[in-house]
């Protein structure tokens, strides 16, 4: 009796070229061919845009006080403004400049220790796995949000490190491990391939076959642990900038939520200084998930969406089994 | 038995690599911190005596080599002495830790126990019912839960059901004002109701990950052979879902909770801050605050040490249920 395990199942993500190659050319289709990579791609492109075209979409700066006190929204200010008189409207969407920013540049860094570890630990195996592997796994055991405040709080301690940089670079630290595992396994199946013996039989370089032969062939999984990444470095940084570990005078989501909470906007109904901010990384988040569910489906046949039910299995079982 | 030794081992290095990092991360910090920390508090009131306990605490002294230093601080803390609180002066940091501890450890415990019950027998009755409405619905609605903030759902909660509808107590984790702690209704009954709201907010942002996985394992499952053979046989409907294939499809739920113990217990750590909870969270929260290194590096050891503990439970666990595992077959 076999157990199958879809956690551990390979993705291939040539067959997901192969299929999308089928149909038309190009990235585009790809995004197009599944619907949940389609409105998760929307959604990010959607604050992106945001982000980009932030002075053209309001008049105010951010950080400015512009009116005295917390005014509840209205037609001057759509969302509202905080208990220091600033725009929140113009808060949110400077801000995600910087909440996107920092997740984008850790999770890019993460990505980079992901597929060095990973590729590496597989591909020489022996003591270099052995070691590699130790200190993955050591990684993914420990608590990473805890190990993140420790790092963050101690950097911190000089007021001059108390910026987004800091905080990427320890978001990047501490969210690797779970893709370079990910990663890992799937190199250890992908380097029995034959076009694997076949590159060292020609004698290629090992750093070749690793990063020419070996990780073009891994591409739709270091994407979906980037896309992982991200999630957990955005949901992250918002945590850290909520526990005032960020530059607190900067508009950013977690900013935002830290002055919320701080000046109990709660206890007096003051909905609209923290509803925005959350919402928009929980809207940005889910967005980036369905991205990954959408790899997910082209990459694993068996979670493809079928047509009711159980029956249509049952008689297309009936068939195979007599 | 040879792997449970390998794998406390394994745990036993986790250990010290989490002990290690305590030790090294202060002193790999640009510029001295004891220094930067103690140039930061003169604008508070600082006593002479804090000042010793904070050279002390960071034990950064240039004329003791550093593998001294490390061993000091090894056998400090196998004597339970993790340092004084700044903060909180003159606390030890164990004595706040001690107190902290059960907070969260019942905070976080409920909520795993009840996310992991609720959460796989949504995913397996929605898996059986593949294709239904709700097989579509529930899946991105849990999704867009679990990308939220645990913190901002926290806040949430608090604002609609604590200040809007008044229902529960949104403050701290009994009611300290009429209620002594001990083992009385009372207190008992005070704690659950404080903890009803942050429990809430830790089972709906985990959820997800257990009907997802539990979901497309059981799907997987559901084309075994050995399920078509029980619906044969003319089993019922629910011994075939029960007996059958959830029975197997529930092994990489518990695979997977040593990923879930993670998130449950980052989640915790900043609902508890938002509902004034008083766990280590909240302790980790104040010490933040007030730039109490011992304390916040306290909080993560005790925290990287229950981790650990409850990850090696669930391999005990999960080799007792998988005879592969047992046997070191795979």
């Amino acid at each position: 009796m076999q157990v199958t395990n879809l956690a551990n199942q390979q993705i291939d993500s040539s067959t997901i070229l192969d299929r999308v190659r089928g149909r038309r050319s190009g990235i585009l289709s790809a995004i197009t061919s599944n619907p949940k990579i389609a409105a998760g791609v929307g959604v990010v492109a959607f604050f992106v845009l945001i982000a980009l075209a932030a002075p053209l979409l309001t008049p105010y700066d951010p950080n400015a006080s512009i009116v005295t006190g917390s005014l509840p929204p209205s037609s001057a200010h759509i969302l509202g403004t905080t208990g220091l008189g600033q725009d929140m409207f113009a808060q949110i969407v400077y801000g995600a400049r910087i909440s996107l920013l920092v997740g984008f540049s850790a999770a890019i860094g993460s990505t980079v220790l992901q597929v060095f570890f990973g590729l590496s630990s597989a591909y020489f195996g022996g003591i270099v796995d052995d070691v590699l592997s130790l200190i993955i796994n050591v990684f993914l055991v420990l608590p990473g949000l805890p190990l993140t405040i420790v790092l963050a709080s101690l950097a911190s301690a000089n007021a001059a490190n108390k910026n987004e940089f800091v905080i990427a670079l320890v978001l990047l630290f501490t969210s690797w491990s779970y893709g370079a595992r990910v990663l890992r396994a799937q190199t250890l199946s992908l380097k029995e391939r034959e076009f694997v013996t076949a590159a060292r039989a020609s004698g290629e370089s090992s750093l070749r076959i690793i990063f020419a032969e070996i990780l073009p062939n891994e591409v739709a999984l270091v994407a979906s642990t980037f896309i992982g990444t991200f999630v957990y470095a955005i949901g992250a940084e918002v945590a850290l900038e909520f526990l005032g570990l960020g530059d607190t005078s900067r508009a950013s989501w977690g900013v935002i939520l830290y002055w919320a909470q701080n000046n109990g906007a709660l206890i007096v109904g003051k909905w609209w200084q923290f509803v925005p901010a959350g919402l928009c990384v929980a809207v940005l988040c889910a967005g980036l998930t369905f991205i990954n569910f959408g790899i997910d489906q082209l990459a694993n046949p068996r979670l493809r969406a079928e047509r009711p039910q159980r029956r249509r299995l049952l008689s297309e079982k009936k068939k195979i089994v007599p | 038995m040879r792997f449970l030794l390998r794998r406390a081992g394994f745990y036993l290095v986790a250990l010290w690599a989490a002990v290690t990092f305590n030790f090294i991360i202060p002193r790999l910090m640009p510029g001295d911190p004891a220094e930067a920390y103690i140039a930061r508090l003169q604008t508070q009131q600082v006593t002479r005596a804090q000042i010793d306990a904070i050279r002390a605490e960071f034990g950064v002294n240039p004329n003791v080599p550093v593998w001294k230093q490390y061993f000091a601080y090894l056998n400090g803390l196998l004597h339970g002495n993790l340092g004084i609180s700044t903060s909180q002066f003159p606390s030890q940091v164990i004595d706040i830790l001690r107190e902290s501890l059960p907070w969260t450890i019942g905070l976080v415990g409920a909520a795993l126990i009840l996310s992991f019950f609720i959460g796989t027998l949504v995913g397996m009755l929605i898996a059986w019912k593949r294709g239904s409405w709700y097989d579509t619905a529930v899946p991105p609605i849990l999704t867009f839960f679990s990308a939220v903030p645990y913190f901002w759902m926290a806040l949430g909660l608090v604002y609609l059901f604590g200040v809007n509808l008044n229902w529960f107590p949104t403050d701290s984790g009994y009611d300290v004002f009429s209620v002594t702690p001990g083992w009385s209704i009372d207190f008992i009954s005070s704690v659950v109701q404080h903890a009803i709201l942050p429990v809430t907010t830790l089972v709906i942002g985990s959820l997800a990950g257990w009907v997802l996985t539990m979901r497309n394992m059981m799907i997987t499952t559901l084309s075994e052979d050995y399920v078509l053979m029980a619906q044969a046989k003319g089993l019922p409907e629910r011994r075939v879902m029960f007996n059958y294939a959830a029975r197997n499809a529930i092994l990489p739920s518990i695979t997977s909770f040593s990923i879930s113990l993670g998130l449950i217990v980052s989640g915790s750590l900043l609902t508890e801050i938002v509902f004034n909870y008083p766990g280590i969270g909240f302790a980790l929260y104040k010490g933040v605050q007030g730039n109490d290194y011992a304390l916040v590096e306290g909080c993560f050891l005790v925290i990287a040490l229950a981790v650990l503990i409850a990850n090696f439970l669930s391999e005990l666990i999960y080799a007792f249920l998988d005879p592969r595992v047992r046997q070191g077959r795979n």
